[in-house]
């Protein structure tokens, strides 16, 4: 895929990359299951290897792989050590990059606008975090008891499949001071409406709003993906233990789905870090750089004042504080156990 | 082997179905709540999806009479004949509009040549990558693969800005290679998903193609791709979304309305659009014009999509 935008598809992978062996519902019903790798397996590949038939392969494997690993080489590692390379520079576009050594460094840590650019962000990444997942969860949680309906859970991811420009440019309209119906209701019930996305304090919480409520139906899919895999067992031998409802929930969902909570998190982390067409549709960053998150002003550096030197610059800090950060959740949420194993 | 294999699949359903801890008739006060909530939920999910079409349907300057009407303000279609450029100028300015209409037909099809080649391209590489790594026996695989699967930890922003310097280099800026090169090859996504569907077929059928002495060529063709097709299905569809949707690389790359995808059209009408006194329904119009094409891939394939999102997203 393109370097961009490529979140919501990276949220569907295992967090640790074990082999699928599971039927699908209603995908190729001709799939069956594989039992897991095991000993025979092993000795059935040494086999295979042996076996003449498969001694060419390395040609034909060749001719498969190569397009994907030029795709790679060139857009994905050969951008990603230019990057790094170009933070280290005076780069204009037009004329050739000048090694200017740490100076865009020191540059960024006396940039006002940059800290304020992170600050904005990462209010922005707590809100839609906290919100996002705590409603995530409830819903997941109450859906996967209630109904085990396609239609109600199909239209639960509907937000998802649309961009987030038309799901800013609805919300801008619903949002609006004057017009908007949520503005209307708000008036009708406090007398006064709120700026939502032209004012200073209120614009991104808004965006988060926009964003929480684009992503949420998605997260809230995945969460009860990780419930199904919780066996009914469990809570029949906490029921005959006397548990509460609450108990239960308390000591058995929540540690069981650790590792699908971790894989929410880390990823719903990642992409808020990276908002951007909301902002840049609904507010541009304003009013007053209050929702200049950093990304906007990464594409502003870049695009309107032509200083990509240093607005490579910001990306590598941006992407250094992302590893960091996805490394401490991992540790933290212990992402790869749950409590049973 | 089959037989087993469903035994065993209707087995796991059985306990799933059990799952739901709390058996529904003994709360029911319980379950109404959770149902009213549900109920909540998917209002607000849903309600501004209506909320486009009502706009979209109403009289820009009725708008501002009644702006809690549940249904459409003075019923009109010329919110969407604004939007197409069917009115002349004046007429569009005399109802509220700003006078510039979107292209639809144009962005369409720049939308449809974007995103259904890339789809198209790097479902193809992927899908053959995967079968090199699920089913051919070469030195290096494992290692190979692990490379490939770092490019998932990256994240955009690192080589959005060099990948714009590249295109720009190559004399791409403004073309539909240069939209899509990109993205076009490589995808560390799409062949882990699809390896992992290959390593959980049966290998019985494709053993007994090579007894029957069909190269690796003809067995990846003829036998395992047709039993792909599920997946392959559910992976187009996301990849093309996932590409319609797309703003910010098309942002960059795209300012010529001859390459320009929808979705950046609709953002760059928006801009167009007067701050002080805004078209809500030509602006309401032109969103829902751009979202109807998901809408139509979610009505046919959003049962696929949910699943997809079950079997990937557990471990």
């Amino acid at each position: 895929m393109k370097p961009i935008v490529t979140d919501h598809r990276r949220l569907l992978i295992p967090t640790d990359g074990t082999a699928l062996g599971r039927k699908v519902k209603g995908d190729s019903m001709s799939i069956m299951v594989r039992p897991r790798p095991g000993g025979r397996e092993r000795a059935y590949r040494r086999a295979k290897l042996r076996n003449p038939s498969h001694r060419n392969d390395w040609r034909l494997a060749l001719l498969l792989i190569a397009p994907a690993v030029v795709g790679f080489a060139v857009f994905a590692v050969y951008p990603t050590v230019r990057g790094v390379y170009l933070s280290f520079t005076d780069f204009q576009v037009l004329s050739p990059p000048k090694w200017t050594g740490l100076d865009n460094i020191r540059t960024l840590l006396d940039d006002d606008m940059f800290w304020h650019s992170l600050r904005v962000t990462l209010y922005f990444v707590v809100l839609s975090v906290v919100f996002g997942l705590l409603i995530s969860l409830i819903t997941a949680v109450v859906l996967h008891r209630l109904t085990k309906s396609t239609v109600v859970r199909g239209l639960v991811i509907l937000p998802f499949l649309i961009s987030g420009v038309v799901a800013a440019l609805v919300w801008q309209w619903m949002l609006d001071p004057q017009l908007g119906i949520v503005n209307v209701l708000i008036e009708s019930v406090t007398g006064k409406p709120i700026k939502f996305l032209g004012s200073q304090e209120w614009a991104i919480p808004s965006i988060a709003l926009i964003s929480v409520w684009k992503s949420m139906g998605y997260s809230t899919i995945l969460i009860v993906a990780g419930l199904q895999t919780i066996p009914g067992e469990v809570y029949e031998a906490g029921r005959l233990d006397g548990a509460s409802e609450f108990q239960m929930f308390r000591r058995l969902t929540v540690p069981l789905l650790r590792p699908i909570m971790a894989m929410v998190v880390v990823l719903t982390v990642i992409s808020s870090f990276q908002v951007f067409d909301i902002v840049q549709v609904t507010t541009k960053g304003g009013p007053a750089d209050a929702s200049n998150v950093l990304q906007m002003y990464i594409y502003d550096k870049a695009f309107n004042q032509f200083d990509f030197g240093y607005a490579a610059t910001m990306s590598l800090s941006l992407f250094v504080m992302l590893i960091v950060i996805t490394f401490i959740q991992l540790r933290l949420l212990r992402a790869n156990e749950s409590d049973t194993n | 082997m089959t037989t087993t294999a469903m035994i065993a699949s209707e087995g796991r359903a059985a306990t799933h179905a059990a799952a739901p801890p709390g058996g529904g008739r003994r709360l029911s006060i319980g379950r109404a709540v959770a149902w009213v909530y549900i109920a909540g939920f998917l209002l607000v999910t849903i309600f501004p999806f209506y909320w486009i079409v009502r706009t979209a349907l109403s009289n820009n300057f009725a708008l501002s009479t009644d702006p809690a009407s549940m249904l459409p303000v003075g019923f009109s279609l010329g919110a969407f004949e604004r939007v197409f450029g069917l009115t002349s100028q004046a007429e569009a300015l005399a109802q509220g509009g700003s006078g510039a209409s979107l292209d639809i037909p144009l962005f369409v099809r720049n939308s449809v040549i974007y995103s259904g080649l890339l789809t198209f391209l790097v479902v193809t590489c992927s899908t053959f990558a995967a079968y090199a790594f699920a089913r051919l026996q070469w030195p290096g695989r494992n290692l190979v693969f692990s490379i490939l699967l770092a490019g998932l930890m990256v994240p955009g922003i690192l080589m959005l800005l060099p990948n714009f310097v590249l295109i720009n280099d190559l004399g791409l800026v403004n073309t539909f290679t240069g939209l899509m090169l990109p993205g076009a090859l490589f995808s560390a996504f799409n062949i882990f998903f699809l390896r992992q569907f290959m390593l959980g077929l049966s290998r019985e059928v494709e053993e007994a193609a090579l007894i029957d002495g069909a190269g690796p060529l003809k067995l990846m063709f003829r036998i395992t791709l047709p039993m792909m097709s599920g997946p392959l299905t559910t992976l187009s569809v996301l990849t093309f979304i996932g590409t319609w949707n797309d703003y910010f690389w098309p942002l960059l790359v795209a300012n010529d309305p001859q390459v320009r995808p929808l979705t950046l059209a609709l953002g760059v009408f928006q801009q167009a659009s007067p701050q002080t006194q805004p078209d809500f329904a030509g602006l309401m119009a032109a969103t829902l014009v751009a979202a109807v094409p998901m809408l139509l891939l979610f009505v046919i394939f959003g049962k696929r999509i949910v699943n997809s999102i079950g079997f990937s997203g557990i471990k």
